[in-house]
């Protein structure tokens, strides 16, 4: 289900797409928008404190009139939550589990650690480097 | 969690071990259908309101009961059930189409859903003076309700007296709704719900039995 | 009466058309698309995400194009569609301290383990107006390959030393500790440098309590931190940053440093009530603030620093830290100081801080109050004659 929110929706889109899949399944709540209090700690680290809320689309779809797939995803996002909630059910599939993780949750596992490590790449290039002052200062 | 995925396999969660039913068909009009019925009969207590909607409720409660848990409760309104109504596919419905937390102490809950026996009404939170809104409310469930009967209802929204039958009637109701009228406006409030029908009884009715006022 | 009605429905009705006009300017004009307003005015629409509480950079971004540019107006936008959804809970405390970080700064400590990072910033800019944005153009990359950053030795401020007028800074070779910068893995915080000596307070523990919100229950005085953050999270920028300069400027003595500041993504898990254990459902972006500052101590306590804390969604790290110094200005009467200014004043700051509360007051004088003035205006007509009335008999009096 991480994988699956934590996904860019149209890469998310492009890969189930890509799968050729039709299935059946019909809604057991449809892509529903509503609120999560988003909770903070005092200090970073103390008690808790509300900060602020944040719209979340959940759905959920019986797939194959067997299982329910799930879908919590942060933002306004129903196409994304469907598209999620489908696929969490068919992963519940032992049978199709292993071809969809290697489609699907891969991919996207990867995409997502991709987009990180460009991120903290870019950061990494603003290091200041304190190094040669500690050793002048050692030197006094 | 830590990692950065949750294993699917597991994420159905107890919703997936017996297929749940579903709720509204569509879900912010019949809430809402559902909320303007409820209005009415908080607004006309004991007048017999039927909740027009179709729903498919799980085995212990009744459709009027369902809907109004579909319509009333969230994430943010404990609901407290009575072993009537307590079986693992009434929780997990509730628990899954109204996100509410399911509490044992009934003085901890928001709203109680009774289908057996009504407890004593004060096991339920009344509120105070300063916040009469932090009370619960208490659905119902009964095997008739009629237009006629022994009860005799007055006070807001009621032109006169108006007259209703309920059964079972236990004997500590009457007793006790007029012990909680006078903490008004404190109270718990009431719904009354048989099959589809429903009625409302706030803590502002009086209710007494026919020859004695 | 009722030909006045008519004529102010399509009086309005026509207001509203010409402000549909104003909000598109010159039709000659391409008209703003939504990714161009969330991506190249990010900062306004960290702005309206923060002060409409509401973490949603595409509605964020749609309310800014609706309000014209109006911050205040957008951040109202984004509470009234608020309004009209369910809440479905809770999220798990944020882990700032698995924050993903692209910016991450000390002005106490400048060996930070973990290291700072610069990030994208303007600090070290000169402000100077760039032309050359006026035209379209494609971004040239201008990043300073590592090869190129000799050490520039002598001075005692790396911070500026590095960064050069664009905004560059070089990137020094990978170490041990950058490596921990990577999505999820934990930084260190500055502020448990000195926690370990037990020079600074530790922030206050969690207990199991209710966490007070104020969208459900406003806050009676006194309020808990708890509430005063909420309240500071959600206030408008430049009045917190108002009051937290005039604590610097002595009303309200916070004497601060900027013990961290980190800026990136962080994870959001929530557990739905059905699932009963936590997902993780998105990512959101954050702004912290960590500040040091004096307190003298007494009797029971010795000397030590104390801590102001600071938490806003996006790159708003100007809100963060006025909101820091703001949190430890309104400490005063727990940490036994003296309360003498507005910014140590809980209900002064609390009250007012929330600009869509205050507009909405201060903007409703302009809609009619045409009865009030007329009853108003009878009154003083009233006490004139009266007033008169008492002049003459005087006058008479003394003659």
């Amino acid at each position: 289900m991480s994988v699956l929110a934590q996904a860019d929706a149209a890469e998310l889109n492009r890969l189930w797409e890509a799968l050729g899949e039709r299935v059946a399944h019909r809604p057991l709540r449809r892509p529903e928008v509503g609120l999560v209090q988003l909770r903070g700690r005092i200090g970073g680290s103390g008690a808790p404190f509300n900060l602020g809320e944040a719209p979340v689309t959940r759905c959920s779809l019986i797939v194959e009139g067997e299982r329910i797939g799930h879908a919590y995803v942060l933002g306004r996002a129903p196409a994304h939550a469907e598209t999620a909630a489908l696929l969490d059910g068919l992963l519940q599939d032992p049978a199709r589990r292993p071809r969809l993780l290697e489609a699907v949750i891969e991919p996207l596992r990867a995409a997502r650690r991709a987009r990180a490590e460009a991120r903290r790449r870019d950061a990494e290039s603003t290091r200041v480097d304190f190094f040669t002052l500690v050793r002048g200062e050692a030197s006094t | 969690m830590s990692g950065l995925v949750q294993d699917p396999a597991t994420a159905g969660g107890e919703a997936s071990g017996g297929l749940l039913r579903p709720g509204f068909a569509e879900p912010a009009l019949d809430a809402q259908r559902c909320f303007r019925t409820l209005l009415s009969a908080m607004a006309h207590p004991g007048r017999i309101h039927a909740l027009d909607v179709a729903i498919e409720p799980p085995a212990r409660l009744m459709p009027g009961s369902a809907a109004l848990c579909l319509t009333l409760l969230d994430a943010e309104t404990p609901l407290w059930l009575d072993a009537a109504c307590a079986d693992e596919e009434a929780r997990a419905y509730l628990r899954f189409h109204c996100g509410c937390p399911l509490v044992d102490d009934s003085r901890a809950a928001a709203f109680g859903l009774v289908g057996g026996a009504l407890p004593p009404l004060g096991d339920f939170a009344p509120g105070d003076d300063l916040a009469p809104e932090d009370s619960a409310t208490v659905i119902w469930q009964v095997e008739a309700l009629e237009d006629e009967g022994p009860l005799r209802l007055s006070g807001p929204g009621i032109d006169g007296i108006r007259a209703l039958g309920l059964a079972p009637l236990p004997g500590h109701f009457l007793e006790e709704r007029a012990r909680g009228h006078a903490a008004f406006p404190a109270g718990v409030d009431l719904i009354l719900v048989a099959g589809s029908r429903l009625v409302g009884l706030p803590r502002s009715t009086r209710i007494e039995t026919a020859g004695e006022g | 009466m009722y030909v006045a009605v008519k004529g102010g429905e399509r009086a309005i009705r026509n207001a509203h058309q010409r402000l549909a006009e104003r909000r598109r300017g010159d039709p000659a004009t391409a008209e703003l698309e939504l990714n161009q307003i969330r991506e190249q005015l990010g900062l306004a629409v960290d702005r309206v995400m923060s002060e409409g509480s509401l973490y949603a950079p595409e509605l964020a971004a749609l309310a800014l194009k609706q309000a014209r540019g109006d911050s205040v107006e957008a951040a109202f936008l984004l509470r009234v569609y608020r309004n009209t959804l369910p809440r479905f809970g809770y999220s798990e405390p944020l882990e700032t301290a698995r924050m993903a970080v692209e910016r991450r700064i000390s002005g106490a400590f400048k060996d930070l383990p973990g290291g700072q990072l610069l990030g994208a910033t303007a600090d070290y800019t000169h402000r100077l107006l760039d032309f050359s944005l006026a035209e379209a153009r494609a971004l040239d990359s201008q990043l300073v390959a590592p090869a190129d950053e000799a050490p520039k030795g002598g001075t005692s401020d790396g911070g500026t030393s590095n960064g050069g007028p664009d905004g560059s800074a070089g990137p020094a070779a990978p170490t041990a500790a950058s490596s921990e910068t990577a999505a999820g893995a934990a930084v260190p915080r500055a502020l448990d440098l000195l926690g370990d000596e037990t020079l600074i307070e530790t922030p206050p523990d969690a207990d199991d309590g209710p966490v007070p919100d104020i969208t459900r229950e406003p806050p009676l005085f006194p309020a808990g931190r708890a509430q005063r953050l909420q309240t500071l999270a959600r206030g408008d920028e430049g009045f917190l940053v108002g009051l937290a300069y005039s604590s610097q400027r002595g009303y309200g003595n916070t004497h601060p440093f900027v013990g961290e500041l980190r800026q990136g993504r962080v994870s959001v898990e929530f557990t739905p009530e059905e699932l009963g254990f936590a997902v993780e459902i998105g990512e959101v972006e954050l702004s912290e603030m960590e500040t040091i500052n004096q307190f003298q101590g007494d009797a029971e306590q010795p000397p030590r620093f104390t801590r102001g804390y600071g938490l806003a969604f996006g790159r708003a790290e100007r809100k963060a830290l006025a909101m820091a110094l703001l949190d430890r200005a309104l400490r005063a009467e727990e940490l036994g100081e003296e309360k003498s200014s507005p910014a140590q004043d809980e209900e002064f700051v609390l009250e007012h801080a929330d600009n869509i509360l205050s507009t909405g007051f201060l903007e409703h004088l302009k809609l009619p109050h045409h009865v009030d003035f007329q009853s108003e205006r009878e009154l003083l007509r009233a006490l004139r004659k009266a007033w008169d009335e008492r002049r003459r008999q005087a006058r008479e009096a003394a003659e």
